[in-house]
């Protein structure tokens, strides 16, 4: 497969809006993967499903904004190239 | 060597190879990591300094131009100018990475490319393959050749490309477009793997010094593989290449094992606590294989299209 830089872009942009969009109580406390069950355990043993909880958590907390402004961006180079 | 003998100079001698004299008035050698911000009010005499000096080493036909008060000035005032860009440019760039560290996987000569290159290809006899330190920091790769570094994968990638369309030439299938697509490719592969192992470096909360340029290190050396891979497929057809392939393979499988064992698994930690990472090893062991495995998935990948 040949793939562009700007696929490479795409594929990023759509990853992140996917991790952007799971809602911390609808969803996440729902399945287990909420911030407060993720506490105790201290010394250096977090464990996986915890560091990816603090992963999904902080992606979420830094890239809210700053999605907005590039998925406002992708949208309207889209509608007028295409 | 008669250098013009600024503070910050005496200091270089460490272990870095002096600059050549021909660029001793513009360019002086900040890999030293001396603050240039502190010398700002020395640099009019100090470039009047190397103007002189230059001049007298440069020979006599331009004496005329230098002679010329106004030129003299102009040439002092482009300079301060240059150099007040380039300030800029460094402060820019240094903001999104540092630049000494990136002068560290550069810092090579030709006796430590010679010799990784070897180990590349045939590991096997290599003995030790612990990177060495110097009082906490690791050893440029001058003194020390398990250190990775930035200069072989750069230029066996751009090889690479270059190799890729010449084959592709070579079967009449080449247009420009061909080239860019190859190169974005590779590059896309390269991001993709360091993102993946940074990712599994932290889920699995391993506390090694790999830092994204090391990675990039390490993934870039398959390139090397890659080249010796087109040209034995280009030189012997198909079972030249796939002999070779198998070839590369196994030797970049076993160097990159051995070198990502160092760093990632624990086997050197010898205050490590009972249970810190006791359900981890074998995970650790699995990215170092899975990585190793990668490879020549990789370079199958992206040299299969080159022979046919």
């Amino acid at each position: 497969m040949a793939f562009t830089l700007y696929s490479l872009i795409q594929a990023a942009i759509l990853c992140v809006n996917a991790v952007a969009v799971l809602h911390e109580e609808r969803f996440l406390t729902k399945i287990g993967w909420g911030v407060d069950q993720s506490v105790g355990g201290f010394g250096d043993e977090p464990g996986i499903k915890v560091q990816l909880m603090n992963l999904v958590r902080s992606v979420r907390t830094v890239m809210r904004v700053p999605l907005i402004a590039v998925n406002s961006v992708c949208i309207v180079l889209l509608l007028l190239f295409g | 060597m008669d250098l013009p003998h600024h503070g910050y100079r005496a200091s270089k001698q460490r272990g870095r190879a002096a600059p050549p004299a021909g660029d001793s008035v513009l360019f002086e050698d900040t890999s030293s990591a001396a603050p240039a911000m502190n010398n700002q009010g020395y640099y009019t005499p100090g470039y009047n300094m190397g103007g002189t000096s230059n001049d007298m080493q440069g020979g006599a036909g331009v004496n005329n131009l230098f002679t010329d008060p106004m030129a003299n000035a102009a040439m002092m005032y482009g300079s301060s100018l240059a150099n007040q860009g380039k300030d800029m440019v460094n402060k820019e760039i240094s903001r999104f990475m540092s630049v000494n560290k990136l002068k560290y996987f550069f810092a090579v000569d030709t006796r430590y490319v010679l010799k990784k290159l070897m180990i590349l290809m045939f590991p096997y006899t290599h003995q030790d393959w612990e990177v060495r330190y110097h009082r906490d920091t690791p050893l440029t790769p001058r003194q020390d050749v398990n250190a990775p570094d930035l200069y072989i994968p750069t230029m066996a990638f751009i090889t690479y490309i270059l190799l890729a369309g010449m084959a592709l030439g070579i079967q009449k299938r080449f247009s420009p477009e061909v080239l860019g697509l190859c190169a974005s490719t590779a590059l896309v592969w390269i991001i993709i793997e360091v993102l993946v192992m940074l990712l599994s470096l932290y889920l699995l909360t391993v506390h090694s010094d790999l830092s994204t340029f090391d990675l990039i290190a390490y993934s870039g050396y398959k390139y090397v593989g890659m080249i010796f891979t087109v040209l034995c497929g280009l030189l012997f057809g198909s079972d030249g290449y796939f002999v070779a392939l198998a070839w590369s393979s196994c030797a970049l499988m076993f160097f990159i094992v051995r070198s990502l064992k160092m760093k990632i698994l624990p086997s050197l930690s010898s205050d490590s606590m009972g249970m810190g990472s006791s359900a981890k090893p074998q995970l650790r062991l699995y990215i170092t294989v899975a990585t190793a495995v990668f490879q020549p998935i990789i370079i199958y990948w992206l040299t299969s299209h080159l022979v046919r």
